[in-house]
């Protein structure tokens, strides 16, 4: 990422952020999404018997909190769709394509603006079950769900971990890919592969431990990393423009 | 001592003075009143004070120059410039005094040119340059205004050909596969110069513009844009020193005029976005829709503040692609006045149209592209060159023997029957042939109706070329 420049990276932010804002869809979208996915996690917490054995009380209480890691993975992905495909359906990218920004520039502001409103959904949505958890559960089920602080902290190290990799897939089929519901379509199916992760340890394939969420992350990161770079390469302005590739 | 020069002053003003007629002041004396869009033509006299004009607000023009030291300091004072008739300068101190008076003052005085006019027209602006030049100099964007005061338009001068061209093509050309976009292109542009660039649909105009942008690598060739050689390395360098205008604005619908301007401001790296977006919007004439958003514009408007877009960034270069493009006639007649006035203020522009009306109005010279280059240079060369000079004669019934009555005239070369009672002479020197012609016409009794040198436009030249290249491929 040599020679970014930080105000054109935030210009994009900034510009990005006003569009959902006006959007009234997107906003919905952001607000209703994330609290869908809020109500199983409460729900199982209710219904979860403090009678349990202390293995199978964590477990009971662990899965939901890794349902909530859907919420990152499946939230950003329409939107990474739309970055680059819904510039060309509209015909504002050749407009931005002549001006100085750096193809990394475009993607990471991009890539930032996607993942602003994931995180602050995220976590917002994390807090509300956290306060549900400490103030209407009972009082056995909520004392051990907050031993589990080496998972609680996985959730949130994984959160944004998750969200980089539905967002850099999302943004390269949408470099590829010529119209935007194609782009949505396949970047929701893309995303889902982390998920699988989430469903071996509901399964019990693998057990929730915090080093294999510290494993997992720094999985994720690398991905995430080289991923971001290979979309910026994927970035080529006459294929944007013309839909040939440079020769 | 007083000028012959007039002063012409057109108020175009809008926001909370548009109701109100202005009063138009010379000497203590009201001499006028203007309502908006009217305009009034009056004498110059050097001196402070020489014209004044009351107003209830104060916007920046293109054509006047506000500067503070006004003995009253409560307004501006505009110098006229033989080249540059009305130089902006609006200065903060008249700028914040014009916000606590009713009225603010204007003086109008002719002025020998200014030596920093030239250091303008070639140093690229800062971004510093919030009052003064920016909105004066060629090549920066202007601030539109309540008043226009200018002097009955002159002719720009032609771009100085000893001048380093702004834009260098050498050979350029640009294939995708076994497909030639263009090929062998070679062409300068001139600092101030307005280029066309002609040709059919799919000549390669469009490539040709995106190549020079650095949105697309040429497959061989030299060109060096705003001094800069077009290499991969060099993109977003020669990207900050120009600006492009596609056929199709595209605009951020759901953001406002100045959102979609602010956004661009960020991209070019601005440090005062605002000032330089309300001078852009003020030289389109746009500086009262700044909070619209642009889903509601009209689609000249939004051409509008796509050429308001390409003015933030203070652009060596600028090219436009097809502005007029699906614009309906009145529409396409403001971007025309808006090209125009960007051309008297001295900016390079390279224009790409299929519009001949509107690159013979607008151009310096032209270049006619039909994958190769077909021709360059000036419309009145172009048509010197392919059209020998004619006479057009029309005559109230045909000719009995046309054949006779032309072939004894030895200043007439050949002949052709365009229509009933039209002919069309190919002449070596028409003002010889003319009388030459009437005479004769008399002499044989024919009832003369007109006698006229054969003008040919530019649609002429283009059409023979472009004829060519079809009959080219026919054989």
């Amino acid at each position: 990422m040599k020679g970014l420049d930080t105000n054109r990276v935030r210009a994009v932010v900034r510009k990005e952020l006003r569009d959902y804002r006006r959007k009234r869809a997107i906003v919905v979208t952001m607000a209703v999404l994330p609290i869908l996915f809020l109500v199983e996690p409460v729900v199982t917490i209710f219904i979860v018997r403090p009678t349990l054995s202390g293995a199978s009380l964590s477990t009971s209480l662990v899965l939901p909190m890794l349902y909530l890691l859907l919420i990152p993975t499946v939230m950003p992905s329409t939107l990474a769709a739309y970055t680059v495909a819904g510039e060309r359906e509209q015909g504002t990218l050749e407009p931005l394509l002549t001006t100085p920004i750096r193809q990394q520039e475009f993607i990471v502001g991009k890539a930032a603006a996607v993942l602003l409103p994931t995180m602050v959904a995220s976590y917002a949505v994390f807090g509300l079950f956290l306060a549900a958890v400490a103030l209407f559960a009972q009082p056995a089920v909520a004392t051990a769900f907050f031993h589990e602080g080496a998972v609680l902290l996985a959730l949130f190290l994984l959160a944004p971990l998750l969200a980089g990799w539905a967002i850099v897939v999302g943004m390269a089929i949408s470099v590829r890919s010529s119209e935007v519901r194609v782009a949505q379509q396949l970047a929701t199916l893309a995303s889902f592969p982390p998920i699988a992760v989430i469903l071996l340890l509901a399964v019990g394939v693998l057990t929730p431990t915090f080093a294999l969420a510290l494993e997992f992350a720094a999985a994720l990161l690398v991905i995430d990393l080289v991923a971001l770079r290979l979309i910026s390469g994927m970035f080529d302005r006459e294929r944007l423009v013309t839909g040939a590739k440079a020769a | 001592m007083t000028t012959t020069a007039t002063v012409r002053v057109t108020r175009t003003s809008r926001g909370s003075s548009q109701g109100r007629p202005w009063e138009v002041v010379i000497d203590g004396d009201v001499v006028d009143s203007l309502a908006n869009g009217q305009t009034v033509e009056l004498p110059v006299e050097p001196g402070p004070h020489a014209l004044r004009i009351r107003s209830w607000r104060f916007l920046a023009s293109p054509e006047l120059s506000f500067v503070a030291g006004d003995r009253r300091i409560i307004g501006f004072s505009c110098r006229a410039r033989p080249q540059h008739p009305f130089i902006v300068q609006r200065s903060i101190a008249g700028f914040v005094a014009s916000l606590f008076t009713r009225g603010s003052w204007i003086t109008l005085t002719p002025d020998e040119p200014d030596p920093t006019d030239v250091a303008d027209q070639t140093a690229p602006a800062t971004e510093n340059d919030i009052a003064a030049p920016a909105v004066a100099a060629p090549n920066r964007p202007a601030a539109a205004g309540a008043v226009r005061a200018t002097v009955p338009r002159q002719p720009r001068p032609p771009a100085d050909p000893n001048t380093e061209p702004v834009l260098s093509v050498d050979r350029l050309t640009k294939r995708f596969g076994r497909r030639t976009a263009f090929s062998e292109v070679s062409f300068e542009v001139l600092r101030g110069e307005v280029f066309g660039f002609l040709g059919p649909n799919g000549a390669g105009k469009t490539t040709t513009v995106r190549t020079l942008g650095t949105m697309i690598a040429p497959t061989s060739g030299a060109a060096t844009v705003a001094g800069i050689p077009l290499t991969p390395e060099n993109g977003v360098e020669i990207r900050q020193r120009v600006s492009i205008m596609p056929e199709a604005p595209g605009l951020y619908l759901r953001l406002t005029v100045s959102e979609n301007l602010e956004y661009f401001a960020g991209l070019y790296g601005l440090r005062h976005p605002h000032h330089r977006i309300a001078q852009a919007l003020d030289a389109v004439n746009l500086g009262d829709r700044t909070g619209d958003l642009c889903g509601g514009l009209s689609k000249g408007l939004r051409q509008r503040v796509g050429l308001a877009r390409t003015l933030l960034s203070d652009p060596a270069i600028m090219f436009l692609d097809e502005p007029t493009s699906g614009l309906d006639p009145v529409a396409a007649r403001e971007v025309h006045d808006l090209v125009d006035g960007l051309r008297q203020r001295g900016v390079t522009i390279f224009l790409t149209t299929h519009r001949l009306d509107e690159a013979e109005k607008l151009c310096d010279r032209v270049a006619i592209l039909n994958t190769t280059l077909r021709t360059i240079g000036r419309p009145a060369d172009l048509r010197a060159q392919l059209f020998k000079d004619a006479l057009v004669i029309e005559t109230l019934t045909p000719l009995d023997d046309p054949g006779a009555l032309f072939g004894s005239l030895p200043a007439v070369e050949s002949w052709t029957s365009t229509g009933t009672g039209t002919y069309e002479l190919a002449v070596t020197d028409p003002r010889v042939a003319a009388p030459e012609v009437a005479r004769g016409l008399v002499g044989v009794g024919a009832d003369v109706l007109s006698i006229g040198e054969a003008q040919h436009s530019l649609e002429d030249v283009y059409l023979e070329l472009i004829n060519e290249d079809v009959e080219a491929r026919r054989l």
